[in-house]
């Protein structure tokens, strides 16, 4: 039973995935990669990751991705001309470079293979809200509150770039 | 943890049928309430008293003809109406209608409530852009803005009520308010969450994702037929499950008041009933609400939603939670 | 069951696809897309790794790999917004005017 939800959900991530990078429209992009990101999400829960299966949904899918959504329309770019019409010598490197760094991943991961362990009989306990804030709150608070710092400080750095109507000159004068 | 007494299949075939019936009834009962309100007799020809008009209306939605813009896009037009009704299904999974009548109890319930309704804008905002018209366009980035500025008090408003309990299940939080429920404990939690709810189902007075007047239909300006029939179906879902939140979360959800004080022990089957007549009572009180303000308070102006969202709710519903969380914390030390 | 080899696998490929998008797209909204998507495969492989292990810190780690992409996301927006008010698009090789 999860093997095979295992390999449907697999599937659909690697094809959102592509179907993203391949589509030529942008919203289209954006909501593959919702798909992706939920397929993803589907696989934390067979990972028995219940908390960070739903903050996945809640944070990118339900926030991330509206954000994105709302800049593409609001700008509403003209779509790129067609990925493939045009021969670049930058779809060549860019192809040999992924391949390069897949068959590096694969390499390292086929010498380590043995050595990786069976699913841990106690993680039903482990990814519950409890586990997950208990440690959270107690070894890694410090770099929770500095997560708290970088959010502040990316709301108010967004603020300032975005901005409509920056500092006027004729104010400094 | 109350355990699970009704098989949750049952709970969950019931829990389904109910909802999408209310749809219907809630569509009856907003024309007779706004007849009313208005001074004029509504709808009242279809079979006794006009009990059939939901099911003409439906009948008149399946005739229509079906359109869909040649300038748009034609997939995610089809596919964006189903968001909103899934998104608002999704929902019942978690909520518990009596005392061990519920579908499932997951360790992070009121997230999933709250992962659910973030999807829900999806429907709206695709809506508005796969239209491919300037109305539907503006609706759509409405909705997005208006929808995720009010995610965040509304999430604030639940996590002061998590704290009371210590569990982010929603059966917990049920079964918590067995003597108090928690609007007389955190009655500015009740006030904001109830805002924002009415701004998250996209009703007056924040309904300017469709304000007629300036948008013609707003993000279903393009939308015919029974297309347009889900996203009015939809509608009347998150009205309905908006109300279930607000009871859950904030009057006592199947509880009397004070009911752990002196209501008498009770059979199963006798409790059951008595739990889902209760429930049922008090969603339908705010169903009434809603529908009660609607056809009272007008619509506000778009840069007055997003004020009130982001420089009066927001800081209000941090602020509520620093002063409980104290509290507390004082309490319990 | 499903070992972790695969979910390994599975986060691999999902890297490479990312790194290709951001190589060969010219819409800088697609490369952000791109680098969550990139994000988000190490953050499976974080999630196979913690659960194999029955060891929570891999779970946090994802966690707070999150509040990142999360800021990266809304400052690459907001660049993008500036750049687009500047030169009225959001094709990389068009923003150029830094580049000699």
């Amino acid at each position: 039973m999860a093997t095979y939800a295992f390999v449907l959900l697999a599937v659909l991530a690697v094809a959102s995935a592509l179907a993203m990078v391949l589509n030529k429209n942008t919203v289209n992009s954006a909501l593959f990669l919702v798909l992706n990101l939920m397929s993803v999400a589907g696989l934390y829960l067979l990972l028995h990751a219940q908390f960070l299966a739903i903050i996945q949904i809640l944070v990118y899918a339900g926030a991330i991705m509206v954000l994105f959504l709302f800049v593409i329309m609001l700008l509403n770019v003209d779509e790129e001309e067609s990925l493939f019409d045009k021969f670049r010598a930058i779809y060549l490197v860019a192809f040999l470079l992924g391949v390069v760094v897949f068959g590096q991943i694969v390499y390292s991961l086929g010498g380590v293979t043995d050595l990786l362990p069976e699913i841990s009989a106690d993680m039903a306990y482990v990814g519950t809200v409890e586990a997950v804030g208990e440690v959270l709150y107690t070894t890694y608070l410090m770099p929770f509150e500095m997560t708290a710092i970088l959010l502040t400080a990316a709301v108010v750095g967004a603020l300032m770039i975005a901005q409509y109507k920056v500092k006027t000159s004729d104010q400094e004068e | 943890m109350a355990e699970a007494e009704v098989n949750s299949y049952v709970v969950l075939g019931a829990a389904l049928f109910m909802l999408l019936n209310s749809a219907a009834i809630c569509v009856y009962a907003e024309r007779r309430i706004a007849s009313f309100i208005q001074n004029r007799i509504g709808p009242n020809r279809v079979g006794p008293l006009g009990l059939f008009q939901p099911l003409a209306d439906v009948v008149k939605l399946l005739l229509k003809e079906d359109v869909t813009p040649v300038q748009g896009f034609r997939t995610i037009h089809t596919i964006a109406p189903m968001i909103p009704v899934v998104t608002a299904l999704l929902t019942v999974a978690v909520i518990p209608f009596g005392d061990g009548i519920y579908v499932t109890d997951i360790n992070a319930g009121v997230l999933y409530l709250l992962a659910a309704a973030s999807l829900g804008v999806y429907g709206v905002t695709l809506a508005g852009w796969a239209s491919n018209s300037k109305y539907s366009l503006l609706g759509g980035l409405r909705a997005a803005a208006q929808m995720v500025s009010y995610e965040l008090p509304l999430g604030m408003a639940l996590a002061s009520v998590v704290i009371f309990v210590g569990s982010l299940s929603v059966v917990d939080v049920a079964v918590a308010q067995e003597n108090w429920w928690f609007v007389f404990l955190n009655p500015l939690g009740a006030v904001i969450f109830i805002i924002a709810a009415f701004a998250e189902s996209n009703r007056t007075p924040f309904d300017l994702v469709e304000a007629e007047q300036e948008l013609v239909g707003g993000f279903h300006t393009e939308y015919s037929s029974m297309k347009f029939g889900m996203f009015f179906l939809a509608e009347y879902m998150h009205v309905v499950i908006n109300s279930m939140l607000i009871t859950t979360f904030f009057f006592g959800s199947y509880h009397l008041p004070f009911a752990g004080y002196w209501l008498p022990e009770m059979s199963t089957t006798a409790k059951a009933i008595l739990d889902i007549t209760v429930f049922t009572g008090k969603t339908a009180f705010f169903i009434f609400l809603f529908i009660w303000v609607r056809w009272t308070i007008p619509r506000f102006k778009f840069n007055q939603v997003m004020s009130l969202g982001w420089s009066r709710l927001l800081p209000l519903s941090i602020l509520n939670f620093i002063v409980i969380a104290a509290i507390l914390f004082a309490i319990n030390a | 069951m499903i070992g972790i080899d695969w979910y390994l696998a599975l986060s691999a490929v999902l890297f490479i696809i990312g790194v290709i998008g951001v190589l060969i797209r010219r819409n800088a909204i697609v490369i952000l897309m791109c680098v969550e998507l990139m994000l988000n495969s190490v953050n499976i492989s974080l999630i196979a790794f913690a659960s194999h292990h029955g060891d929570i810190t891999g779970q946090v780690l994802v966690f707070f790999v999150l509040a990142v992409a999360a800021a990266e996301a809304v400052i690459g927006l907001a660049i993008i917004l500036a750049i687009f008010r500047n030169n009225l698009s959001i094709d990389i090789t068009k923003v150029n005017l830094l580049r000699w």
